[in-house]
């Protein structure tokens, strides 16, 4: 009786989570690559096998392979910018004794609470080619009237990666102090005993002791600048200005080619992937003890 | 020499504070910029952009809330957003409290299996669930003659709390893995069935990462737009706030209605803002916990 009514109580509680998970999300996930092989009609479900004939011609659209070029650079000097000033920041924000910590810890992280089309409005504000705010700060040094089109070619993807790197400083700068946090400060105390400056003691007792957190983290840039390019460009940028890897997929649904979509997307998951596995590879170092 | 290192210290903490402030400069500035923009008049739109609003011309928000819909809008992202997190919380909760103190056959696969959804990032299977849904409706239609799953915001509820089913479940085991099994123990003796002992006993010990779970898919649901852009596509149906927005922002370009776009912009960031500034401390404590986003 016990053990029937403890089932019962199981399968109550562990089936609508399970159902909803299947089917929004395991579903959809398995439907990516089954439809990569697959062509479909815009507006009727038939669909005709055509094997790896969408991934053909993708790998020779030279449109993707703008995009996907635009990724690569983008997680490159995204994770660069980014992590160094996190992890400056953070040092500072631990090791010193700072006035009005909290007061800087609370604004750095205020990007991260805002939708990534609040922040597009934001810095359509800032990139506006007359009055906006970078323009009159560039014209009032120059002391001439300076007109950067800052939305448009060549200067777009500097403009997403400034944008991209302002919403993800302060993510990352918490992350950092937590983990530097749990280094004990006699190690710190007895390497400034030993005549260890500040640089020293943050190369060779900061950066080892937490080393396995910024493993974590690149993975984590990795990962959300593919997915952040995405929501960055579909949010602020006009339409075929340019595309990151995320942004050709779902362009190509919008077109109604959604097998090839389809592709794109297992294309993009396989390298965030295999990039992520290989940093994780080459970071790898013997864990140092606390 | 000790004079030289604490000038030089000094001159250090000076650099360090100089730097700090241009950080925190950077970040707000931006943001107050559009609070200060939200109440000027079209015409202060053409001049220098740092002068301050002549007046505080409110009527930049009546017209936003009324004329641009950003009201409608607002109230649909309020019914999303409670809806998601009531659903998130009424199926994630009983099924974290199952598969993390509960020995069944199926339970190692399911942990195994939520735990893998944690990688699954909603970017790439967006498109999929779109199809889905309107073959849904296309059979649904071809029986009854109307559709239900597209334009739907009880459907884009379900979709949002199943989408953050992994996460939650994930912050929630690893916290209901810790309790002793005293608890219930005590609780059955006294009488009670599987269901009292788990929502009287062990739900209330949970209260602080259920709050940490309410915040951070307020957060995810209230800034979500891709998902809603995608299956609150038809251009007379209801939208959400974020993507209200966008549209305004994108008709902004041709109609040059600044006073109203910026309005809209603070009306979308408002809550979060405020939400933040009373719970900041346990947002970036609660991150550290969980040290995942999408």
């Amino acid at each position: 009786m016990r053990s029937k009514g403890r089932s019962r109580f199981i399968v109550l509680c562990v089936a609508p989570a399970a159902i909803l998970f299947f089917l929004f999300m395991v579903m959809p996930t398995f439907n990516v690559f089954r439809m990569s092989l697959f062509e479909r009609g815009a507006y009727s479900p038939t669909e005709t096998f055509v094997g790896l004939n969408n991934f053909k011609v993708l790998l020779k659209d030279a449109k993707f392979i703008t995009s996907m070029q635009n990724t690569i650079l983008l997680i490159v000097t995204v994770t660069i910018i980014t992590f160094f000033f996190a992890i400056v920041f953070a040092a500072i924000l631990t090791r010193e004794k700072i006035k009005g910590q909290n007061f800087f810890r609370v604004v750095f992280y205020i990007p991260n609470i805002l939708s990534i089309v609040v922040i597009a409005g934001i810095f359509s504000a800032v990139y506006k080619p007359e009055n906006g705010m970078l323009n009159s700060i560039f014209s009032m040094f120059a002391g001439r009237e300076v007109m950067v089109l800052w939305k448009d070619q060549p200067m777009v993807i500097v403009s997403i990666i400034i944008a991209m790197v302002w919403q993800a400083i302060g993510y990352y700068m918490v992350m950092y102090m937590a983990s530097m946090a749990a280094v004990p400060m006699d190690l710190y105390e007895s390497a400034g005993l030993d005549g260890a400056g500040r640089l020293k003691q943050f190369f060779q007792i900061t950066l080892p002791l937490i080393w396995t957190n910024i493993r974590t983290t690149l993975t984590f840039f990795i990962i959300s600048t593919i997915n952040m390019a995405f929501l960055f460009v579909k949010a602020m940028v006009a339409k075929g200005t340019s595309d990151v890897a995320l942004s050709f997929m779902y362009n190509q649904k919008d077109a109604g080619l959604y097998g090839y979509s389809m592709a794109a997307g297992v294309v993009i998951f396989l390298f965030s992937f295999l990039l992520s596995a290989l940093v994780n590879k080459v970071t790898a170092r013997d864990v140092l003890e606390m | 020499m000790t004079k030289k290192t604490s000038s030089s210290e000094t001159l250090y903490k000076v650099f360090i504070y100089v730097v700090l402030a241009m950080l925190a400069i950077v970040i707000i500035v931006p943001v107050a910029w559009v609070f200060l923009a939200s109440v000027k008049r079209n015409s202060e739109f053409y001049g220098n952009p740092w002068t301050l609003p002549a007046s505080f011309y409110w009527q930049n928000f009546v017209d936003a809330w009324n004329a641009a819909s950003m009201g409608s809008y607002m109230l649909n992202s309020v019914i999303v957003t409670a809806l998601s997190l009531i659903i998130l919380l009424v199926v994630a909760l009983p099924a974290a409290y199952c598969l993390s103190r509960f020995r069944f056959r199926g339970g190692r696969f399911l942990n195994v299996a939520f735990m893998a959804g944690l990688f699954i990032n909603v970017n790439y299977i967006v498109v999929p669930i779109f199809l889905m849904l309107r073959d849904w409706d296309s059979w649904i239609n071809y029986f009854f003659g109307k559709t239900i799953f597209l334009n739907n915001l009880f459907m884009l509820s379900i979709v949002y709390a199943a989408t953050a089913l992994p996460f939650t479940i994930y912050l929630l085991s690893g916290y209901f893995a810790t309790l002793p099994h005293d608890f219930e123990e005590a609780a059955y003796i006294d009488g009670a069935g599987y269901g009292q002992a788990m929502i009287r006993v062990i739900f209330p010990m949970a209260q602080p990462s259920i709050i940490t779970i309410i915040l951070f898919n307020f957060l995810s649901f209230w800034n979500e737009y891709i998902i809603s852009m995608t299956l609150m596509s038809s251009s007379t149906g209801q939208r959400t706030l974020p993507v209200g927005l966008l549209n305004l922002m994108q008709g902004q370009q041709s109609k040059a209605e600044f006073g109203i776009m910026y309005a809209g912009l603070v009306l979308v960031m408002l809550p979060t803002l405020i939400l933040y500034m009373c719970v900041q401390k346990k947002l970036t404590q609660g991150m550290t916990v969980g040290g995942l986003k999408g």
